[in-house]
């Protein structure tokens, strides 16, 4: 067994290297806000269509309503997940999965892991599959999701998703009991920093901008913007009258998906949506992501043919 | 007689839906194998987090040849209808007999169907089965498009007899049924092989997995109960949880932990909601009832004993509790602050869009408490206290984590708060009875809000025509209904429903009123809801249908406890050999009136004269009709339904006498009307008591 992880970016690499030898592209993080790892396009989208696909990556994720200021020991506006997702689900996921744990450090000899039923549902996304959250000592330490359908489309085939909440798992790993204690880097480096060093500020600074500040009008115009412009790029005929080539925009269009997401989240944090207006609200989004997943199917990386 | 093995081995089966899966398991297949030809001893299925099993025993080698003669069309008949036989019968035209009948010559099917050996079946059933299996969610994975309700991985399917083991042969979507298996996720690697259901059940064990719920179910009180009586302390019994742990492991480990003294002073069913949802932990209090530490049931043995999974799950416990504590103390501050800011937050939470705000719901909740309190003997202050503070804890932290323990920590805050005791109990009680069993309130503060709550609902609701249809009753509505049902009998309430309706209707108002209600709830209408609620819950009761028809017919229905009182008065009365003749003779009396009335085109109702009687048995119902008439008025005016039964059944003599001697229909017509009208007294004097034109029998 490899050595055992002694800090958070340890034990990012760590799974990095393990899913980079079990054949997964190891890609970067979406350069957009999400509320998941999951918004990603390379599992929202690539999660339809026929092609097989393999992929894992670290996905800064922001929930601006689980804001707590840096203080709640592990409540973050802005954290970390790690997203696998393997398309068709191979035979052995599971023994996969739990060989990452390994990998950081978990020996299953002297802990017990537990497969808990956890149905996953994304209301925004149209998706839905069936899955366990994963136990380590009681604690869950991951999603573990058979993808049935996106955008309102059944998976054929069917992809496997594993999400890491990498905070918390990094926390039991480390045997640490406040987030912003835990080492960043390996605490003999030079320069030791703490997950505080780098993130309690911003923390607080986002708390209160997401929490009292943000502009309310400007983000409502801004997720009318979003919705629009999806509209308005999805509209568009396939053929590009300027290089004559069939491009469909679905990525594109599905970027404004993702903002009107976002900016849903923040106004939910703002406290300016009523419960009958949040299920509008998470309808339009939905139309937005379905509206993206048809026009990918159209597209050769939604295995439509060439 | 071979034995038949089967196990469908999957990812993990979520533990609420094991059990029932087994069950479908041995269904399906049993059901199959019989409806095939074959025939079996006996049969047992089982499950895991990972696998269904089924051992089906002592089945029959081979299914019987059988032969079946159809008839068809005479000879001569159309070709179509020929060949539709043919084709019926399942063989060709040329096939087909001819023999002689009576009528001449027919066309005869014989069909023969050679017997099948069982493992033919038995592919068959299984393909069928796994296919078309009843999992309340199922799913594909990989390329496949097979179902199940998590990845299935391998079949075991297997003949044994004296002779050995044969695996049927057998392929579902790619996977081919063997005779191979796996133990433990993590206590044991590799494969077992098995020769049959005895050897399994071994050989899985040696493998760390325990075939039977009911057994690691067992062995986990066992051990839990043992390991907290050593420490002088008591597991809280959980049924429930005990089935749903029972499917999270294979190999059960028992481990006792502490929970930190920081937390002793939580609420015991915060401590144990918290334990239980969050973490399926079992709560272990101690003499004083306080609970004290947890159980947790972990899948593996390890090396240390299980100290590195002990202290994990401290450690996560350690974080919920402190989540727990962080809600409580927050709410005891406002709670004894007086709980204004919650009050106030009521009003950003919809009740219904048509019917307004919490906020709203609770301002009528208290007008309509307060009207109730002095029917239910409450003081009308405490009770409109009461309801002004029962819904406060839906805007608590502790309420939004855990909806479940709604009114419980009503009743805490309430006490922080300083309520009386009839307040705090009542935040705790208002949402009583939840259902036919459930325990109604006594108290009178508690009746009051209780009931108001519940009448607010279903005015509410009927006034905006949200009622229930069908099996779709999105807001409980039938459950409310039976709560005011049971409040008001269980109490021995005088509360005139439509009474109560009209008040809550008023309470509601103007602005909450839909435009196709025109705003009122249609009191009648709800009024029958309440009576067909009424029904079932008397027919649970031994109460016959048809009797409480007969009551409910009559003036004054919407008081259910007099309602009840009579309808238990004539069950009882016609269960009397008076009283059930009574109903013949009423019903006889009734026909020939209803009959003559309708021949004649006259009612006859009044009139009927001693001094036209021309036999003695004619005289005496006149007696007995007096007599009865003499007791009965007053009785039923002191609503003493007992007696004036009693009374009328007293009838029976006198009436199936007049009509052995006496015929109605007599040529002189004078005597004739004058029996007709006293037929109808016999009819005023008995409908008087309940409508038995209901009666049925």
């Amino acid at each position: 067994m490899a050595e055992t992880p002694r800090s958070f970016q340890g034990i990012i690499l760590a799974l990095q290297s393990y899913w980079a030898s079990k054949g997964c592209a190891v890609l970067q993080p979406y350069d957009m806000e999400v509320g998941a790892g999951t918004f990603h396009p390379a599992t929202t989208l690539r999660a339809l269509g026929s092609k097989a696909w393999a992929a894992a990556y670290v996905q800064p994720s922001r929930r601006p309503t689980d804001g707590r200021y840096g203080e709640n020991p592990n409540r973050l506006q802005h954290y970390y997940q790690y997203q696998v997702i393997i398309k068709p689900s191979p035979p052995d996921l599971q023994a996969l999965y739990l060989g990452s744990l390994e990998a950081i450090g978990i020996d299953a000899s002297l802990h017990d892991i537990r497969f808990v039923e956890d149905d996953w549902e994304s209301p925004t996304l149209g998706a839905w599959g069936l899955g366990w959250e994963v136990w380590c000592d009681g604690m869950e330490v991951s999603q573990f999701t058979y993808f049935q359908q996106v955008g309102g489309h059944d998976c054929h085939p069917v992809s496997g998703e594993l999400t890491y909440g990498l905070e918390r798992l990094a926390m039991y790993v480390l045997n640490v009991d406040h987030v912003m204690d835990m080492p960043f880097n390996d605490p003999q480096s030079p320069i030791p920093l703490t997950y505080g060093d780098v993130f309690k500020q911003t923390e607080e600074e986002y708390a209160r901008w997401n929490f009292d500040t943000a502009d309310t009008d400007t983000l409502l115009q801004h997720f009318k913007d979003a919705e629009a412009e999806c509209a308005r790029i999805l509209a568009q005929p396939a053929v590009d009258p300027k290089t004559g080539k069939t491009i469909v925009m679905a990525h594109p269009a599905y970027d404004q998906a993702i903002k009107a997401s976002h900016l849903f989240n923040l106004l939910d944090a703002r406290g300016v949506i009523s419960v009958t207006e949040r299920q509008a609200y998470i309808g339009r989004v939905r139309a937005l992501a379905k509206a993206c997943a048809d026009a990918f199917v159209t597209t050769p990386a939604g295995g439509a043919a060439a | 007689m071979p034995d038949l093995l089967i196990e469908l081995f999957s990812e993990e089966i979520p533990a609420r839906m094991q059990g029932k899966a087994a069950s479908n398991l041995q269904k399906l297949v049993t059901d199959g194998l019989v409806e095939a030809g074959l025939t079996y001893g006996g049969a047992a299925a089982f499950a895991t987090p990972r696998r269904l099993a089924l051992s089906v025993e002592g089945l029959t080698a081979a299914s019987q040849a059988v032969r079946e003669e159809r008839k068809g069309p005479k000879v001569g008949a159309p070709d179509q209808a020929v060949q539709g036989f043919a084709r019926g019968a399942g063989i060709e035209v040329s096939a087909l007999e001819v023999r002689d009948d009576k009528k001449g010559q027919v066309y005869y099917a014989v069909i023969e169907k050679p017997g099948r050996p069982a493992a033919e079946i038995v592919a068959e059933v299984l393909e069928g089965a796994v296919r078309n299996f009843p999992w309340p969610k199922s799913m594909r994975w990989g390329a496949g498009s097979l179902k199940w309700v998590r990845p299935l991985h391998s079949i075991i399917c297997l003949l044994s007899d004296e002779a050995g083991a044969e695996i049927v042969p057998l392929e579902v979507d790619g996977i081919k049924a063997g005779n191979a298996t796996q133990g433990h996720r993590f206590l044991f690697q590799g494969e077992i092989t098995v020769t049959g259901f005895e050897d399994y059940e071994a050989k899985l064990k040696q493998a760390h997995v325990y075939l039977r719920a009911d057994e690691r179910a067992q062995m986990i009180w066992h051990e839990a109960t043992n390991q907290a009586f050593a420490q002088g302390l008591e597991v809280v019994e959980d049924r429930g949880l005990l089935a749903e742990v029972a499917g999270l492991v294979e190999w059960p480990v028992v481990l006792l932990g502490k929970i930190a003294d920081d937390f002793l002073d939580l609420p015991p069913e915060v401590l144990q909601t918290s334990m239980r949802e969050h973490q399926k932990f079992f709560s272990v209090k101690d003499k004083t009832g306080r609970i004290v530490q947890f159980v947790t049931v972990a899948n593996t043995e390890t090396a240390d004993g299980g100290a590195t999974i002990l202290a994990g799950n401290q450690k996560v416990l350690f974080a919920r509790l402190s989540d727990a504590k962080f809600f409580w103390e927050n709410d005891l501050r406002v709670a004894k602050a007086g709980m204004e800011p919650w009050l106030e937050s009521l009003s950003n939470v919809t009740f219904h869009n048509k019917l307004g705000s919490q906020k709203d719901r609770v301002e009528r909740i208290v007008s309509l408490a307060r009207e109730l309190a002095p029917v239910v003997g409450a003081d009308a202050d405490e009770a409109a206290e009461a309801a002004r503070i029962a819904k406060a804890d839906l805007s608590s932290e502790m309420v939004f984590e855990f909806p479940e323990l709604q009114g419980l920590m009503g009743r805490y805050y309430a006490e922080a708060a300083g309520s009386s005791l009839a307040v705090a109990r009542s935040s705790q009680e208002h949402y009583s009875p939840l259902g036919p069993s459930d325990v109604v309130p006594t108290a009178p503060v508690s009746v009051a809000v209780a009931l108001a709550d519940k009448l607010d609902t279903l005015t509410g609701f009927w006034a905006i025509d949200e009622k229930p249809t069908g099996s779709k009753d999105p807001f409980a509505l039938r459950r409310a209904a039976l709560g005011v049902i049971r409040l008001v009998l269980e109490n021995g309430l005088t509360l005139p429903l439509n009474d109560a309706f009209a008040k809550a209707s008023e309470i509601l108002g103007p602005k909450m009123r839909s435009e196709e209600t025109k705003g009122f709830a249609d009191i009648n209408d709800l009024r029958g809801f309440h009576h067909d609620r009424l029904k079932v819950y008397l027919r649970d009761q031994g109460v016959r249908h048809d009797v409480i028809d007969a009551c409910i017919a009559m003036p004054g229905n919407d008081d259910l406890t007099l309602l009840v009182k009579r309808a238990k008065a004539l069950q009882a009365t016609l269960e009397t050999d008076d009283g059930e003749n009574l109903i013949q003779g009423f019903k006889r009396a009734n026909n020939i009136l209803s009959q003559a009335e309708e021949k004649d085109g006259v009612a006859y109702e009044y009139g009927a004269d001693p001094k036209f009687a021309e036999h003695d048995s004619e005289r005496a119902l006149f007696t007995a009709l007096d007599e009865a008439d003499r007791v009965i008025k007053p009785a039923m005016e002191a609503e003493d339904f007992g007696t004036a039964m009693a009374a009328m059944a007293e009838l029976r003599g006198p009436i199936d006498a007049f009509f052995e001697d006496v015929q109605v229909n007599a040529d002189n017509d004078i005597v004739r009307r004058n029996r007709l009208n006293l037929l109808s007294r016999i009819r005023t004097t008995c409908l008087a008591v309940a409508d038995l034109t209901r009666i049925s029998g």
